[in-house]
């Protein structure tokens, strides 16, 4: 014992210190480009310029950006060909990953269930090669498969529709899906199907009425995973659609103006395109967490 | 007695009857894929004859075909359940994600091989032509290429300083404090952001030379013209940062993860020897965590090796393709001079490489983690 007490005292609270000012530090850089891009939605002109970022503060907050999209309060009930837009590329993001995160978890799961319960024989093919077929495709990178998109989407008449953009969604996403869901299944004890089973349940009875239940938290996370990537998708996109099917990360990327760009106007737009991610990022955090950690820890 | 002999008959007969019944079922079932895959092929077959100009047909998309395929898909299912009984029950439930993933990656993967063969371009009014050897030779002489091949070296070593800061902060997150909910939160949320909202608000405005708050604290840190895009590095290591910021939490999040199911005993245990924070680090929590980590870096190696959405709408690859990388290349040798065959046959050699380098990393690291443990 050659610290005295006190000193024990001192470091354990420098300690302390220290830990709580690197979080805060971590936490402002975190948030500060979200607090950046929520706030210039606010500024007018020589807000910008002058590098001001404390509203009313520095500068006094106006509805400028908002406006320009036609979704201020003194625009919101006026008719507005820019809000159609913002909505129309919205709804777009909205059905593309959310379709496309419905379709891979209903797959998904069903392929899963089937990896984690019965022994598979295609020809030479396994279980474990089948697993690694559907886990290889996380390799692929989205350039691979954009070009001979493009033109058989064009011989489909599936270049710039919904669909067309759903179905590769749902193909980027299956992986990480059937990884989570196996994760799910494997941690299902056998002997609950085996009674029903038993009771005169039949496979797809047993699994509908006593697995999904219990299975249905790992299929929420891997769907709101899913919607996660998908929502923020920029390469398929951005070469598979043009008009019609448009998302929003390709409507913003795409607002550059011949004057510039209109900051508040980009700022308001990058804001509601985050927004519905920023919030479920506050409130189903613990969804992620549980999607991403799923078969990575053992 | 007798009785006996007929309820055995009956026994027998109800056999045969269920016998004959699987097996009109099965010939059934033989039947229904017979005529699907018929009607593929003949479906196919047209098409092709149609593309090549010998039936005209009057239909202008390959959509039979599709449909076709669907048809045969389920067709395909049924018949296993027919053919196979239970067994084929059990099929179904994999048969679709398998027939869906074999029909939108094997078919276009190979798809893709034939158009990098060819010199397809789509604003080229004489044609596709055969050009397997000429793409090869402009590949191997292209150094806008081998320069984003040599970019994506720096990109996936940057993986490294993202797992080592990752790692700290993970550190951070699994001491004894108060609001974790809070930070657990704000740190996750750089990963709800799309690289394109990134690009556009810290890429070009935050980072904005001029008037952006990162020049201004460059500035009175004593850098007296911040140009984040000016130089080679500074270009890059701008667009490492904003990729960084969107993956850390990625990564914190699994090792985390890893974190909390370490046993608490042995670093109790540590502590009672009279380790330092350090040494215990060093000695347990680091060697414990391997497994984690591993997984973790070559995940993100993986994802990193498909950067492009930021590169292609902060730099577009500039200056001087310092900054650009395979996929963003592609992206704009397709977008810029529409050359279809020549950016497939690209694409298609990276995919080669990436194959051969996570295999390598595979087969490395599980050779190691066998020495290690």
């Amino acid at each position: 014992m050659r610290h005295s007490h006190g000193e024990r005292m001192a470091r354990r609270f420098a300690g302390r210190t220290l830990i709580y000012a690197a979080l805060s530090l971590w936490a402002f850089i975190a948030l500060f480009p979200i607090y950046w891009t929520v706030s210039t939605s606010f500024k007018v002109a020589r807000d910008v310029t002058g590098s001001h970022i404390i509203p009313w503060v520095d500068f006094s907050p106006r509805w400028l950006g908002f406006r320009s999209l036609g979704l201020s309060p003194e625009t919101i009930f006026q008719v507005s060909t820019v809000r159609a837009e913002f909505l129309l590329r919205f709804t777009n993001s909205v059905i593309a990953s959310g379709g496309a995160a419905l379709i891979a978890v209903v797959i998904g799961s069903l392929a899963a269930y089937g990896l984690s319960r019965f022994q598979y024989k295609f020809g030479p093919w396994r279980n474990k090669d089948i697993s690694f077929f559907f886990l290889s495709q996380l390799i692929l990178p989205p350039v691979v498969l954009a070009l001979p998109f493009l033109i058989l989407y064009k011989e489909l008449a599936l270049l710039d529709t919904k669909i067309g953009l759903v179905l590769i969604y749902t193909l980027m996403v299956l992986p990480i899906v059937i990884w989570i869901m196996r994760d799910q299944f494997n941690g299902i004890p056998v002997e609950l199907e085996q009674a029903a089973y038993v009771d005169g349940a039949t496979t797809w009875g047993a699994f509908l009425r006593i697995v999904v239940p219990i299975a249905l938290p790992g299929a929420a996370a891997a769907f709101i995973l899913a919607v996660v990537l998908c929502w923020n998708e920029y390469f398929f996109a951005a070469l598979l659609t043009s008009t019609d099917a448009k998302t929003l990360p390709v409507m913003v990327a795409s607002q550059t103006g011949s004057q510039g760009i209109d900051w508040w106007t980009m700022a308001a737009l990058s804001t509601a395109a985050i927004a519905p991610l920023v919030l479920i990022g506050i409130f189903l955090e613990r969804w992620i967490v549980k999607g991403l950690t799923a078969g990575a820890i053992k | 007695m007798p009785n006996e002999i007929a309820s055995r008959a009956a026994a027998a007969a109800r056999h045969r009857a269920a016998d004959s019944n699987a097996a009109r079922r099965a010939t059934a079932g033989r039947r229904l894929i017979r005529a699907a895959s018929l009607l593929l092929g003949v479906v196919v077959l047209l098409q092709v004859l149609h593309a090549a100009g010998v039936v005209p047909l009057g239909i202008d998309t390959w959509l039979p075909t599709l449909f076709a395929y669907i048809v045969w898909a389920v067709a395909l299912g049924v018949s296993q359940v027919l053919i196979r009984g239970e067994q084929g029950k059990r099929a179904l439930f994999l048969l679709p994600a398998l027939l869906f993933t074999i029909a939108m990656v094997i078919f276009p993967t190979f798809f893709g091989l034939g158009i990098a063969a060819t010199d397809w371009n789509l604003s080229s009014l004489t044609g596709v032509h055969f050009n397997l050897f000429g793409n090869i030779a402009t590949l191997a002489q292209d150094a806008f290429f081998w320069n984003a091949l040599g970019n994506m070296g720096y990109y996936v070593l940057s993986v490294l300083v993202q797992y080592a800061i990752a790692f700290s902060l993970a550190l951070l997150l699994n001491a004894d404090i108060r609001g974790r909910k809070f930070f657990r939160v704000a740190f996750l949320l750089p990963f709800m952001l799309s690289p394109v909202a990134i690009s556009w608000m810290v890429g070009k405005s935050i980072l904005e030379a001029r008037f952006g708050p990162a020049a201004t604290l460059a500035r009175m840190l004593g850098w007296s013209s911040p140009a984040f895009y000016g130089t080679a590095w500074a270009a890059r290591t701008s667009i490492m940062v904003m990729d960084a910021w969107n993956w850390i939490p990625f990564i914190i999040i699994l090792l985390l993860a890893g974190l909390q199911a370490l046993p608490g005993e042995v670093l109790e245990s540590a502590k009672v020897d009279g380790a330092n924070p350090w040494q215990s680090f060093w000695k347990i929590t680091f060697p414990l965590m391997l497994p984690v980590s591993v997984t973790a870096v070559i995940l993100r190696i993986i994802f990193e090796l498909k950067l492009a959405d930021i590169v292609i709408n902060v730099t577009a690859g500039g200056p001087g393709g310092a900054t650009d990388t395979v996929s963003s290349f592609i992206y704009r040798e397709y977008r810029d001079r529409s050359s279809v065959g020549y950016g497939t046959m690209l694409a298609e050699f990276y995919l080669i490489l990436i194959i051969i380098f996570v295999s390598v990393l595979l087969a490395l690291a599980s050779r190691w983690m066998r020495r290690v443990t």
